[in-house]
């Protein structure tokens, strides 16, 4: 059976966290999801509070240090990434942009991105369309039409709690037929020559 | 081995005290550590050229120039000249000149310059970075090796019928070294010449120049120059001594603390981890640096960056008297034990004149 690696980033501060919570929703349906379809999921969980500090030096340093160079490969080479942020002061948190700006660039390219957030009023909800689907257009990934908002009304009552699941559900099912039906992702290495001296010369 | 220092010229506040030294001072306590490079009996001096604040080496074959002539056996090199912004023939002349003054004791290290600024104040644009190096390096090579020469390009007038003067000294050339910390183009440049290949090496982790070098290397055996083993290849380095570790470590923390590159970041600790940085007694710089070998392959050349974050001169003096009393001749030493016969030491006036004269004869 083929395997496939679904990288699950949020971008939650609080333990519990909302953010995390719809993160693992999404990750399970996922991963349900790519069952069903003749596919065995690898779901690696990261949380960014744990690497905030290593995101902060990263910006600084301009390098990823070594523990946390993992992380970045882990989400470099995933097959596809559930991305979910708590909303901020009318977007995703700084924390959240700091992680996507670390990344190197191209990383993200071609990657099929399930976008999800989560905030304190449903009113917050246009963020994922305005502001994490833009971000992870100029990424050149591939965003999934779904975009899944939790709101407060979502995780308590039957009424929202189902609809909410009715949306990971669809959400889900988009991300892993994406995923399936690709090739596994291949990771670029920046230090390799892919110009001859030649064509270099040539002003190629 | 050659071992020596390269020094970036900044002007930085001291962060113990609030003093930032004038650029008068700033210069001459550059000038002062050429001297002791020399007194120490270290082998080479290498400075950077900047164009903006907070740095002053704008002009640095006047400043090697004047170096040249209160010193006698150090060898004046960069760290790096920008082959993106000068004009290259202006490059021939200058350093064909020093080569003159200096009689041969003259090399220079190439490099883009990343800030991006810097590039329409010479009417150039960092988007052309990597093509700029190509371009005006091929004809760089070109005026020192040919007397006459018709050339066109992309990025600069046309020549016709021209002779840059002087001409290189004994017609040889100044041995060039190409400098880069993550741009395989430029490792690929100094191999197709068979130049020398410097990797920065400080303030990045090693896995970064460990890459570099290797692609260098394989490169440089690929275009029939030698084997990969026979490319010349220099490293920077960063430390701070002091015959405690444990006063190393207390001094030199609140520069850290404060540094321009990676100053208010990860902890000392973690950085000096993370990259070549040693903090710490003699024989601590010692093993890190013999350490460098077993990812890069026997070198040529070790330069150290001493002379940032504010420290004093007085102190940066001092950390050349260790460099050259205890840390140096251990490492002449120890990088010899080993070293196959047939790995070259970096190319000098003296061995590139000799080389030009077997050529002649054979």
């Amino acid at each position: 059976m083929t395997e496939r690696t679904l990288a699950v980033v949020t971008g939650g501060l609080r333990q519990p966290s909302s953010s995390r919570l719809l993160a693992d929703k999404l990750a399970a349906a996922a991963g349900e999801e790519l069952t069903r379809l003749g596919v065995t999921p690898k779901i690696e969980v990261i949380e960014l509070r744990d690497h905030a500090h290593e995101i902060t030096d990263n910006l600084l340093t301009g390098f990823a240090g070594a523990a946390f160079a993992k992380v970045v490969e882990t989400v470099a080479g995933a097959d596809g990434l559930v991305a979910v942020s708590p909303v901020f002061t009318a977007s995703y948190s700084g924390l959240f942009k700091s992680f996507v700006d670390v990344l190197p660039d191209g990383s993200l390219a071609g990657k099929p991105v399930l976008i999800g957030a989560t905030g304190g009023t449903a009113r917050h909800s246009l963020a994922l369309d305005h502001a994490l689907r833009p971000l992870f257009a100029y990424t050149r990934s591939i965003v999934i039409p779904t975009g899944v908002f939790a709101a407060p009304e979502d995780w308590g009552g039957d009424e929202g709690g189902g609809r909410l699941d009715q949306r990971v559900r669809r959400a889900a099912a988009e991300l892993a037929a994406e995923v399936a039906r690709r090739d596994p992702a291949t990771v670029d290495d920046p230090f390799a020559l892919k110009t001859s001296f030649e064509d270099l010369l040539a002003g190629e | 081995m050659q071992f020596g220092i390269f020094t970036v010229g900044d002007v930085t506040p001291d962060p113990t005290n609030g003093t930032t030294p004038s650029e008068h001072d700033r210069i001459k306590a550059m000038v002062r550590i050429a001297q002791k490079v020399e007194e120490v009996g270290l082998d080479v001096f290498a400075m950077g050229e900047h164009h903006n604040p907070p740095f002053v080496p704008s002009s640095p074959t006047t400043m090697l120039g004047y170096i040249a002539a209160r010193t006698e056996k150090i060898l004046l090199s960069t760290a790096t000249t920008l082959i993106t912004t000068n004009d290259p023939v202006k490059i021939a002349e200058d350093y064909a000149m020093l080569q003159h003054l200096a009689d041969g004791r003259v090399d220079l290290m190439m490099g883009r310059g990343n800030t991006g600024p810097v590039y329409p104040w010479f009417g150039q644009d960092i988007r052309n970075g990597i093509a700029l190096a190509i371009e005006n390096y091929s004809l760089l090579h070109k005026l020192w090796r040919e007397d006459v020469v018709d050339w066109k390009g992309r990025f600069r007038t046309p020549l016709q019928s021209f002779t840059a003067t002087p001409r290189p000294l004994d017609g040889v050339p100044p041995f060039v070294w190409h400098g880069s910390i993550r741009s395989p183009e430029i490792a690929e440049q100094a191999a197709f010449y068979g130049d020398g290949f410097f990797a920065n090496h400080i303030f990045w982790p090693k896995e970064h120049t460990q890459k570099m070098i290797a692609l260098y290397r394989e490169r440089y055996a690929h275009y029939g120059h030698g084997t990969a083993e026979q490319a010349i290849v220099g490293l920077g380095g960063q430390v701070f001594m002091r015959k405690n570790s444990q006063d190393a470590v207390r001094e030199f923390r609140p520069y850290f603390n404060e540094a321009p590159v990676y100053g208010h970041g990860p902890s000392m600790e973690d950085f000096t981890r993370e990259t070549p940085l040693t903090v710490g007694s003699p024989q601590q710089v010692i093993d890190r640096t013999l350490g460098f070998r077993d990812y890069v392959g026997d070198y040529q050349r070790q330069l150290f960056l001493m002379d940032h974050a504010g420290l004093p001169l007085k102190t940066v003096l001092e950390q050349l008297d260790l460099l050259g009393e205890e840390v140096v001749p251990v490492l002449r030493k120890e990088f010899e034990v080993n070293r196959p016969a047939d790995v070259p030491d970096a190319p000098t006036h003296e061995s590139l004149v000799a080389a030009a004269a077997a050529k002649v004869s054979a």
